[in-house]
Formats: structure tokens, sequence, C-alpha cells
């Protein structure tokens, strides 16, 4: 007895909804197992994990606040990756975008306008799209590997930034913690509710999963991301240019995590300093691939993340679990996403000995 | 090899079934290959001929039947086992990994152990043995399909086989380097070893197998010895109905120039790739130029430039009129002109995508297809019922309403992608190997619609390595070789000596009419 994969011959559209749903169940209870071989009640800590986050109002802002950059960096990695393109260094384009976009307020503190807080979010924009576009420009110019070179620029933007609000833009009256001034009121992106946490960056990250959805779906742009990203001969007899979309891919990634970062710098911290740089663009790739590189699946994979995060916290408090159990328990969901994929594509047969075999070998 | 055969059959197949999800792609098929026989496997794309040859070779698990080596059971449950049983094979679609050496992908299929410049050697005298001249340290990536099928057909030669199975094997070779081959398989079989050679080339299969086994829809239909046939009966015993001759009518005077080129050059793009060197030639409305010669003379080096997907380095291409050098491949199409590339996969439609989407392909610049201003909206009724309009004027079979393109045989995939050119009534078409590894039935139906299409006085470059078709089709003939093309002349002062001279590199002037 072995387990076969056949192919199907069209891609199961029921399935394609149902294997997130599947990989879940799976996670759940492969966690499950994990936590009652750890010796703790495995009711006990799935609980705390995924549901009391969501009773509590305070943990609920928190999932929302660590979902929203996670969400729109995910969003703007979609482009990339659905066209083959490996942006690796959201993190950098995150750090530099939140730069970029503070430039404004560091610079000219008195600057207080209606206009400044739309100013910061376009500068964090061009900030983070101009800092990809460095790896983009590579590949297409000179062929250069772009994960080696987004992935190194991550640690020259950590740097940079590091740098930054120690030395140059140093708040003098910051008692010498690494940091610049609290920005101008008209700098700071509002809180979603009253004393929340969660900022306007959830609905930037809503609007943008749904524009991005319509764009690559619905538009000519969208096939031409998808056509390159699967066959890129097929692309270039369409008249699509390979080159031209790395550099779009690029940009449009970069600037999505340049407002990721600009949205925690304006939203959060209400200045730029030495902490900005908490891995959301190194989670956003697992959030990309978990909403299966579709803006809209990403919010909920965000979501999910978050959660899953936030549950580990508290996991941690109160019960006790290591937060590397937070961790492994990532690992399993990606895992279990990977594996059920295969299920929209192949049907799994349990195959009894084959004719040939019954015959026995020669 | 006329003795009748005295001894037990070398291979048999007895009842083999397979069935893939609704399709019975093998029902209840026998197959016997005598020992030292040529063996023809005959039938259209989608008989399941490939698929029978996928169990034999144990890639394929069979749902029922039984196979027989020299009279004992026989269980294939992976190609190594295969391998070892002796059952070697070329397959249609090449198994190779383009990063790799043409050696290196020899050794993947090697039993372990032996050093990669030892099998170098032992590939590089073999090829000159069998006439199939390789370079072992080439990259795979960079030959033409021509030189890609040598590797497969050394790689099988490498085990020693008993059995070698050849899928298509001729349809990259000049006439002269088909009979090289033949040479080969004749002393293939004479050491003893039976071949089971599966090829739509009527001719050839009467020429060089002793047997046919035909196959329709699956099932086996009838076996008989070729050479008592006319290439009408095999014809009508695979597609089970007469097939309809290409009807070519008479030019009508002369149309105007609609595809001028004059000296075409480009670089060499990698070490392997054919610079093309001057190239100078006219189409006129109505006409049809047959372009001939051996897979990786320039010829996919003259198709990139000739659609724009690449740049030349010099020259002048002119369309309807207009210099279009500088324009890519849509600006191209814009002039209505029309391209048809040789790889189906990957090149002319994207595998996983859907007939509709890939309809798109070459149609997202026409109007119509795009609305919604700037965002450019795709207009997806209107490709899906574009796309079914090209289903049925091409008779395509497929398996649903709107399946990825991966999914449909070779020849039904190529009427499509020919198909989704037609339909725009192009003035210019330029086609790449229009029937490459297309069953007889699709091959007729493609080089009829070229033919048609000529006769509403559209101009038409085919480029091709059959030759049989460029005598069917073409009204005038040149043939490239290494990155030249002789000047065009008129069909009918061609002989098969004279393009095969040409081919070979000859100039012109030596080999005279």
């Amino acid at each position: 007895m072995r387990l076969e994969l056949h192919k199907r011959p069209v891609a199961s559209t029921a399935l394609s909804y149902l294997a997130p749903v599947i990989a879940l169940t799976l996670t759940l209870v492969a966690g499950a197992i994990m936590f009652a071989l750890m010796g703790k009640s495995p009711i006990a800590a799935l609980y705390t994990y995924f549901i009391e986050p969501l009773l509590d109002p305070w943990s609920r802002d928190q999932v929302f606040f660590k979902a929203t950059p996670l969400a729109i960096i995910a969003i703007g990695l979609c482009v990339c990756f659905r066209s083959g393109n490996w942006n690796i260094g959201a993190e950098g384009q995150y750090l530099i975008g939140g730069l970029v976009g503070a430039t404004v307020p560091v610079l000219f503190p008195a600057f207080s306008s209606p206009l400044l807080l739309p100013i910061m979010i376009v500068m964090g924009m061009i900030g983070g799209g101009l800092y990809a576009f460095i790896p983009g420009f590579l590949k297409a110019r000179f062929g250069t590997n772009e994960i080696l070179t987004s992935l190194m620029l991550v640690y020259v933007a950590q740097q940079f930034v590091d740098w930054m609000v120690r030395g140059p833009w140093r708040d003098p009256q910051g008692m010498g913690f690494p940091g610049t001034k609290q920005f101008d009121d008209s700098g700071i992106l509002p809180n979603l509710v009253g004393t929340w946490d969660t900022h306007w960056g959830a609905v930037f990250a809503i609007i943008a999963a749904v524009a991005f959805w319509f764009m690559l779906s619905r538009t000519l742009k969208g096939f031409e991301i998808a056509v390159l990203g699967q066959s890129p001969r097929a692309g270039r007899f369409a008249g699509f240019s390979a080159r031209q979309m790395t550099i779009f891919a690029f940009v449009v990634s970069g600037a999505m995590a340049g407002l990721a970062g600009i949205s925690e710098v304006s939203g959060s911290v209400e200045k730029l300093d030495d902490k900005l740089s908490l891995g959301y663009g190194f989670t956003a790739i697992i959030v990309a691939f978990l909403g299966r590189l579709n803006p809209i699946g990403c919010i909920f994979a965000a979501l999910l993340l978050a959660l899953s995060s936030i549950g580990g916290e508290s996991a941690q408090i109160m019960l006790g679990i290591s937060d590397r159990a937070t961790r492994v328990f990532q690992g399993m969901l990606l895992f279990f996403v990977l594996a059920s994929d295969t299920l929209i594509h192949y049907r799994i047969r349990l195959v009894g000995r084959t004719p040939a075999a019954r015959e026995g070998a020669v | 090899m006329e003795s009748p055969a005295p001894t037990t059959p070398l291979f048999e197949a007895r009842g083999i079934t397979k069935i893939f999800g609704e399709l019975r792609a093998n029902n209840n098929v026998d197959l016997t290959i005598e020992q030292g026989e040529i063996h023809a496997l005959l039938g259209e794309n989608g008989a399941g001929k490939s698929t029978l040859v996928k169990i034999m070779f144990g890639s394929l698990q069979p749902d029922g039947g039984e196979m027989f080596w020299l009279g004992e059971p026989l269980a294939v449950r992976a190609p190594a086992e295969a391998r070892e049983a002796g059952i070697g094979m070329v397959f249609q679609h090449f198994s190779l990994f383009d990063s790799l050496t043409v050696a290196e992908n020899i050794a993947l299929s090697s039993p372990p152990g032996e050093n990669i410049s030892d099998i170098a050697e032992r590939a590089e005298m073999l090829a000159t043995q069998y006439g199939l001249p390789l370079d072992p340290t080439s990259l795979v990536g960079d030959l033409s399909v021509g030189e890609r099928q040598r590797i497969e057909i050394v790689r099988c030669l490498m085990q020693d086989p008993q059995l070698v199975v050849l899928d298509e094997p001729t349809s990259v070779l000049t006439p002269q380097e088909a009979n090289t081959l033949f040479e080969t398989l004749f002393r293939l079989r004479d050491e003893g070893r039976s071949i089971l050679y599966i090829s739509h080339r009527l001719e050839e299969v009467q020429r060089i197998c002793s047997t046919a086994t035909i196959m329709r829809h699956g099932k086996v239909v009838d076996s008989c010895d070729p050479r008592e046939e006319t290439a009408g009966s095999l014809a009508a015993k695979m597609v089970g109905a007469d097939i309809v001759d290409v009807v070519r009518p008479a030019l009508k005077g002369e149309g105007a120039q609609i595809l001028e080129v004059t000296g075409l050059s480009s670089f060499a793009d990698h070490p392997f790739a054919t610079a093309l060197k001057d190239i100078t030639f006219n189409v006129r409305a109505g006409e049809v130029l047959g372009i001939a010669g051996i897979a990786g003379n320039g010829q996919g080096e003259l198709f990139a430039r000739l659609s724009g997907e690449e740049p030349a380095s010099g020259g002048s291409v002119k369309i309807d009129g207009s210099e279009c050098i500088e324009h890519g491949v849509t600006e191209r199409r814009a002039s209505n002109a029309a391209f048809v590339p040789e790889e189906r996969l990957g090149h002319g439609a994207v595998p996983v995508m859907r007939l509709s989407e890939n309809m798109l392909l070459t149609h997202h610049g026409e109007d119509g297809v795009t609305g919604g201003g700037g965002l450019r909206t795709v207009a997806g009724r209107f490709v899906a019922k574009a796309a079914q309009a090209v289903v049925s004027a091409m008779d395509v079979r497929k398996s649903s309403h709107n399946p990825p393109a991966a999914s449909l045989s070779g020849g039904n995939l190529q009427k499509f992608i020919v198909g989704r050119e037609l339909v725009r009534k192009p003035k210019l078409l330029i086609v790449n190997q229009p029937t490459w590894g297309v069953d007889a039935g699709a091959a007729a139906h493609i080089r009829q619609s070229l033919i048609d299409l000529a006769a509403e006085g559209s101009a038409i470059v085919v480029i091709s390595q059959d030759l049989d078709e460029i005598f069917e089709i073409a009204s005038d003939v040149a043939v490239m070789a290494d990155g030249h093309l002789s000047p065009v002349e008129p069909v009918a002062n061609m002989t098969r000596e004279r393009i095969g001279l040409l081919m070979a590199g000859q100039n012109a002037s030596e080999v005279a009419a």
C-alpha cells in the first residue's frame, strides 16, 4: 500500500478555498500534540493562543495593530512575488520609508499644517520605492541576484537609520536616548478609535488590498504580472518587458513597505527611533504566501499571524510556554498551508499493489 | 530480417488499461514486439501512444493489464527499472536540464559510479558513430531543439538497450540526417535489438518498419505490415476517416509587397546562438515563403527579429510598407502582422493559464479587449468568446470548457495557437515549425488554413525543418544555413537534393538548379 499523487486535469476550485481551512485544522491538531508533549493542557494552550486575544478588547486592538504593517507590506509583495521577482528586503524599504517620511517633521519641526501628514506619507512611499529601485535596477540592468542585493540592503538600512537617530537627527533634549524629536501634532497619523493603538494604517491596508486585488485580477497590468511570473518567454512574445516589470514590481512593493514604515513612525512611535525594525518586513513574506499572493488573503493572513504572536505573548505569561513555541507554530502553519496547496492540483489516492507488481519481479 | 521470428517475443503487453479521470487513455491495449524488428506505433495525437510508452517505461503505472519480457512477467515501477530491464527511451518532450551540460545530463540517467569525463568521452564516441554530432560540454539551455534531441538519442544508446523506443525522432532532422538515423536504426536491428518507432510520417514508417500497430482513442484498432499499405490507407486507419489532401490554389498575378527584409543582421547573444548575416528577402501578398534549414542555423533568431521580440543589430524590416525595425512585438501586431513561435508551451502559450487567458496573450493590444480608460481593465467575456470562436473554427478538442493550455494535446494546442492568429486575418503571418510533433489530421488542418489565408491575400512565412511540409504548402523557398539565407526561388525550381545541399551550407551559385 502506498499513497500516490494524481494530477487533476483541472485545478479544483472547491479545494482552493478549503485548503487554508484544512491547513489551519492540521496546525491546530499538530499544535495540540506539541503542547501535550510539553506537558501543557492542549485545550488551555490553544484557547490562550487563538481565543483569548479575541475576547479581550486590549488584545484585539493589539492584533489589529500588529496586523496593519504586516498586511500593507505583504500586499505589495504579492505584486513582486507573482511577477517572479524575489524582494526579500521589504524590512529595509520599510525602514527607509520611515526615515524619508520623517524628514520634514525632523528638519522643520516648526512646520505645522494639515499638509504635513500627506507630505510625510508620500515621501515615505517614495523613499521605500526608491530604496527598492536599487535591487530592481541592478537585476534589470546587470542580471544581479535580487534576493542577495535586496537582503543586503536591509542591513545597510538598519545601520543607516540607527546612525541617523543616534547622530545627526538625535533630539538634543532626549536625555541621550537615540531618537528624533517628537513630531508636530499635525504629523501624527490618528488612531482609528480613541484610545486604541491601531491607527489609520489599518484603513490604508484595506484600501490597498481592494485596489491591488482589482489590479491583479481585472486589469491588463495584472495579466502582465502573471504572465511574466509564470512564463517569461511567453511574456516577451506577448510584448511585455520583463525588465520594466522587475523595476515596477520592486518599486511598487518598496512603496508599500515605505507606507507601512511611515505609518508606524507617525501613527505609533510619533518619532523616528532605533526600535523601528521589528522584522515586519520578513514576517510579511510568510503573510504574502499564507494569503496565497492574493491581496485580500493577505489581510486574513496578517490577522492570523498577528493573533498567533499576541496569543503567544499571553501564553508565555500565563502558561509559561516559551515564545519559541509561537515560532514553531507559525512555521507549522506555513508548512501545512503549502502542503495543502498540493491538494488543489493533485488528488491523493491510496494504491494497493499494482498489477505489474503482483506478477513479481523477473 | 525477413525470416519468420522463431523466438519468443521480446516484449509483450496484454490488456493494458490506464484511466485519467473520465478518460480511458489506454483501453485494453495489446502490443507484441518481436526480437530484431522495427515496429511502428501509429496514431493521432491523443490516441494513447504516449501513455502506453510511459507505462512501458515505468513513468506511469497501469490500472490494469500485464507486461512480459522474453516471455517472463515484467514489472516496471520506475524508469530506472525499465532501463535495467533493457528498455531505452527517447521521449518526444525532452527531459533535459537547461542549466547543465550535455555530459551532465547524460550522467544523470547513467548508473552512479562512472565519472563524468568518461561519460562525456563515451557519449561523444557514440554520437560520432551514429552521426549525431554533439559537444558534451555545451549547456543544454543554449542548444536548439534538434540538438537537444540528439542528446536524448545518445543518452538512450548509452544504456545499451535491447528495446529502443523513439517518439517522433525525425521531425527535426534533414533528409540526409534522417537517412543516417535510419542506417543507425537498421544497424541496431541487425544487432538483434528491437525498435518501437512512433511517428506521424507515414512514408518513413513504410520505409523502415516491418510491423505497425495502430491506435485510435486509446484502443488498438489495427495491426498490419506498413509496406503492404499506402500512406493513404495507413492515415485512414489512424484517423478513422480519409484525410483531406491540402489543396493549393494557383496564385493570381503579383500581389503587393507585404514583407520586405533588407540586410537584417544580429549578433549572437550567447556562445551557442547563431548570428544573422545580412538577410534579405521579400514576400508578396498571396505567397507562402518556406524557409528550410537544419535546427540551430538561425531560424529561431530570425523569427525573434521578425516578430520584434529581440532587437536586430542592423538592417530593415518593412511590414506593409512601413519600417518596423525599431518596433516591439505589440507594435508589429498593430501593423497587422501575426506570429506563431516554435515552442507551444512556455513561448506561444502559458501552460498553467486557461485558453481564454492565452487568447489575451497576443490580442491585448486590440480594440474592445481592454476598457476602463487608463486602468485598462480586461473585457473577460469578450476574450472568452473570442477564444471559443477559435476553438470552434479550428476544431480544438479539449476536456473541459476553458482548460489550461498544458492540458491540451500538442496538436490541439497548436491548432489553438495558429487559430488565435488567423482570427485577426493578418496581412502577414510568420510561423516557426507550424506542425512539429502534431498528428497528421491536425497538421493537414493547419497547413490548409495557412494556404487559405494566403489565398485571401495575406503573405505567409513558414519556417520549417519538414521538407514535406515545405513542398506541400510553399510557393517559394529559401534555405537557412549558419545565419545566412539563400536567395528566394519558386518552389518549382527546387528539389530535395538541392535543398539538402543548401542546408549543408553550400552557396546557391554552386548549387545550380
